[in-house]
């Protein structure tokens, strides 16, 4: 890594969108100064490597507030952008590694790695509000994921997906208390051992139930498991499968009177290219008007929850990069903003109560749902 | 805690100052080649009170103050020569006024010019300003105080002959306005009152500190297009020049010589921007200027080049990353460039000296230039990329930067942009009544020489 960090020329086309509306990189937009910006960080992170600058809190924080959101891979103009929240990722991996990374970073990763959740909750309060069929191999696994198995926001959104693929008819199941973590926070920040013995579990267990499908809802769980090294199930977005069962004629949808923003999270948008199904999910409600925000799909501004900030949240305050969309998305005149992700949801729901406003946040299936519920 | 720190931190609030090691290092260097030079603090103020009482304070504790936009000059314009406190502008960024009808805009200092192209884009389709090709991250106003050159320069000038109102920060802390904006709510011209604007303009922050500007605007045509004039005979190069900034029919006029790819090693290609409502517009420009460069065609002395669509697509990209992406042709993260501002006529010369001096120090080049009003003048910049990773390749392309500002002076061109070094040479060989009266503006508006010193700095 430390033999291409020297390329990167400081130029500051990564900070931007590609209209250049406004600052993109959420970090940069929070803290304001050159080092937090993607190319202060690697110079950074190069000196660091190099010797001329020693670890220090403040370093730690302008690692650990990268949230990986890959909007300066999609700006940078240089042949090597691909790789560059790879090299961040590897230098947060080396401050782990030397013991360095934050207490809360550290706890972070003990609790996955201990818990199989970030909180370190118990693994028997995982499922235990949900009420399902576990998974026989038969049909469909459900990943619930951890941000939706303890966060009762991420809890609800879980309920309406269920719902819907109730009334859809879908045959499918979830694994219970037994779920493990997707592990995509331990990759995001370099924790590559540990991603790899969640993927290998998670491998495992979907090989002995005979599982050939799964539908996360979070769109970090969707990333985690496209990269597991021996996948041999498809994964699918809840938001493509939706998308789906509305064009097979299995949802029935009721007008709904509603002017909706839509959001995308960075795993769904800028990792893994989905763009289009949720918005066509929104369009196919008749009455709803989808307005953009100016930062979308490519040029999606990152809620600020990713590499682990929804929990070790470097990024709060009044410029918090939640708090700066949720004013972009009111801009835009909509009464709802619409999130395909839990993170997404709950770093909004914070943002619109501090915010003092009244948009509303809702998930795509809460809103999905209620038009299926008009009929 | 440390005075100044705390000080600041009640000006700015604690979140926007810092003296962390991290943030200092950063400051102390930009993406050339100049020297490192640490800052004691970096201060990020939102308003024009906030700059003020930055000033009042850096005066009360005789400590030095450097502004900065977004460090892009590359010749180490906003590396504190003598420390201090760096002044990071862009938190100023609001877009305060658009006239529409009367073809300006008011903008705080720390606006990008990405930003402003997005704007106007917005609100003023119709409407744009000259834009340069740096990064969409720098700043309007760096720019402006670097007398920097954009795509409407052929037509209408240095950019910051565009500027139409300015709110400054003296260095003894006052507020102070130029322009119609002194006398009037309205900022649509700097004429005809006497042309204060000229104490801050090139000045490298040396004088105050820029808290807003106002901007000329100018007609922005629905279509752009791009023609480019291949020739190997530099000394056509003022005569094509000449010939097509006669027509007055090119919105942008720029040179390109360089070794690499091969297929251009030899050539000068002059590309020839144009503009217009309507095709038919778009073809009267193009059937002027091919007309008067007809003969030169049919003597063969050059021709017009056939462009691929990709090319064209990138040449007409604003700004074009091409040139961003210049920075990595040694796989190693940089660039310099001397910007000589030279006579047209001078072409031949600096192109000479260009090809000596990469030889000589044995490092990669290219050249790009860009036609200065109606071939007033060019700026012809000696650029050389080198490797961020390799100490000897940073050491030839700095060598070869010296030489290059050396040879500007000697062909009677003037350095754009000089470092602080590069000042030192400008300083020696000009008009010595005229470095006096650098001397003296600076002292009367800075007794307490705070303003960045080690730049234009005088020792007589
Ligand atoms: C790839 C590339 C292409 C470029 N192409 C062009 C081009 O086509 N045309 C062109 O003109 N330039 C070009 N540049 C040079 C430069 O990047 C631009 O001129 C840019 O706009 C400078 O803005 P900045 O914000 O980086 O200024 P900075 O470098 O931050 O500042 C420039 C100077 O202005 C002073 N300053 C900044 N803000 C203030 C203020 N508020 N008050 C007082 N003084 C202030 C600083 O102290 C410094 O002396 C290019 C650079 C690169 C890297
Ligand atoms: S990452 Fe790319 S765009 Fe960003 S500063 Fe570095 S070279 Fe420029
Ligand atoms: S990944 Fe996102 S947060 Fe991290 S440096 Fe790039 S733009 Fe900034």
């Amino acid at each position: 890594m430390s033999m291409e960090l020297h390329r990167c020329f400081r130029c500051g086309w990564c900070k931007l969108p590609s209209d250049f509306v406004d600052y993109n990189c959420p970090s940069y937009a929070k803290f304001r100064f050159e080092s937090f910006s993607p190319g202060g960080r690697l110079w950074l992170i190069r000196a660091w490597l190099n010797g001329e600058l020693t670890w220090s809190e403040n370093f730690a924080k302008i690692l650990f507030s990268c949230v990986a959101c890959k909007n300066c891979a999609e700006q940078c103009k240089m042949r090597f952008k691909d790789e560059i929240v790879d090299w961040i990722t590897s230098a947060k991996s080396s401050a782990i590694e030397k013991g360095l990374a934050p207490p809360k970073v550290r706890d972070f990763l003990e609790n996955i790695a201990k818990h199989g959740n970030p909180w370190g909750l118990p693994r028997a309060q995982r499922a235990s509000w949900l009420d399902l069929n576990k998974f026989e191999g038969e049909g469909d696994l459900l990943y619930i994921g951890c941000e939706c198995a303890y966060e009762e926001r991420g809890q609800k959104m879980a309920k309406n997906v269920i719902e819907l693929f109730k009334v859809a008819g879908l045959s499918f199941g979830t694994l219970g208390n037994e779920e493990e973590c997707d592990g995509n926070e331990a990759y995001m920040l370099g924790e590559l051992g540990l991603f790899q013995e969640l993927a290998s579990k998670n491998t495992q267990k979907f090989k002995e139930l005979g599982v050939k499908k799964v539908i996360t809802i979070s769109p970090h769980a969707f990333n985690a498991m496209k990269k597991y090294p021996d996948r041999d199930f498809e994964v699918l977005h809840f938001t493509q499968l939706l998308l789906e069962l509305i064009q097979k004629g299995k949802l029935k949808l009721s007008e709904l009177d509603l002017t909706v923003t839509y959001h995308d999270p960075c795993f769904l948008g800028r990792h893994n290219g989905i763009y289009s199904e949720p918005r066509k999910i929104l369009k196919s409600i008749p009455g709803l008007k989808l307005v953009e925000m100016k930062r979308n799909k490519e040029n999606s501004f990152c809620c600020g929850g990713g590499s682990g900030n929804f929990v070790f949240d470097l990024l709060s305050g009044s410029e918090s990069p939640a708090r700066l969309r949720v004013r972009e998305a009111l801009n835009t005149g909509a009464e709802i903003l619409a999130v395909a992700c839990p993170i997404c949801k709950a770093m909004f729901e914070d943002a619109v109560k501090d915010e003092g406003s009244d948009l509303e946040v809702k998930d795509i299936a809460e809103i999905l749902l209620s038009s299926t519920k008009m009929l | 805690m440390d005075k100044i720190y705390k000080a600041l931190a009640e000006i700015v609030g604690e979140e926007f100052v810092s003296n962390r090691k991290e943030e200092l290092y950063i400051y102390s260097r930009d993406s050339g080649l100049s020297e490192p030079r640490f800052p004691d603090y970096v201060v990020m103020p939102r308003t024009v009170e906030e700059v003020q009482k930055i000033i009042q304070l850096a005066n009360k504790e005789k400590i030095h103050v450097v502004p900065a936009g977004a460090s892009l000059s590359l010749s180490g314009l906003t590396i504190p020569q003598k420390g201090g406190i760096v002044i990071d502008m862009r938190r100023m960024d609001r877009i305060l006024e658009l006239n529409r009808k009367g073809r300006y805009v008011v903008l705080e200092a720390g606006v990008t010019q990405g930003k402003l192209q997005a704007f106007l884009e917005e609100n003023a389709p119709d409407l744009c300003h000259s834009l340069p090709e740096a990064p969409p991250s720098a700043t309007v106003v760096g720019n402006l105080v670097i007398h920097g050159q954009g795509n409407l320069t052929q037509a209408y000038g240095f950019n910051s002959s565009m500027i139409s109102g300015l709110e400054v920060v003296l260095p003894n802390g006052e507020i102070c306005r130029i322009g119609s904006c002194s006398l009037s709510p309205y900022w649509f011209s700097i004429e005809p009152l006497p042309y204060l604007a000229g104490l801050f303009l090139g000045w490298f922050g040396t004088t105050g500190v820029i808290t807003k500007v106002g901007l000329r605007l100018y007609p922005k045509k629905k279509l752009r297009d791009v023609e480019l004039f291949v020739l190997e005979d530099p000394k056509l190069v003022s005569e094509v020049i000449y010939r097509v900034t006669h027509t007055e029919m090119a919105e942008d006029i720029t040179t390109v010589a360089q070794p690499y790819p091969l297929m251009f090693q030899g050539t000068i290609m002059i590309g020839i921007y144009l503009t217009g409502d309507t095709e038919e517009e778009l073809e009267f420009k193009r059937r002027l200027i091919w007309s008067s460069l007809s003969d030169l065609i049919k003597a063969k002395e050059g021709g017009f080049m056939a462009l691929t669509p990709d090319m064209k697509v990138g040449l007409l990209e604003k700004p074009m990353s091409s040139l961003t992406r210049s920075a990595d042709i040694l796989k190693g993260g940089g660039f310099v460039y001397c910007g000589a501002i030279i006579p047209i006529e001078k072409f031949p010369e600096a192109l000479k000296k260009l090809f000596e001096i990469a030889e000589r120090n044995g490092v990669t080049f290219a050249h790009t230039g860009r036609v200065i009003g109606r071939g007033h003048c060019m700026m012809f910049a000696f650029a050389y990329p080198f490797n961020r990773a390799d100490l000897e390749s940073m050491e030839k392309a700095k060598r070869a930067l010296f030489d290059s500002y050396v040879a500007t002076l000697e062909i009677g061109g003037v350095p754009w942009k000089p470092g602080a070094e590069e000042q030192k040479l400008i300083l020696e060989r000009m008009d010595k009544n005229s470095v006096e009266l650098i001397k003296r503006i600076r002292e009367l508006l800075d007794p307490n020489k705070i303003m960045n010193p080690g730049n234009w700095e005088v020792e007589l």
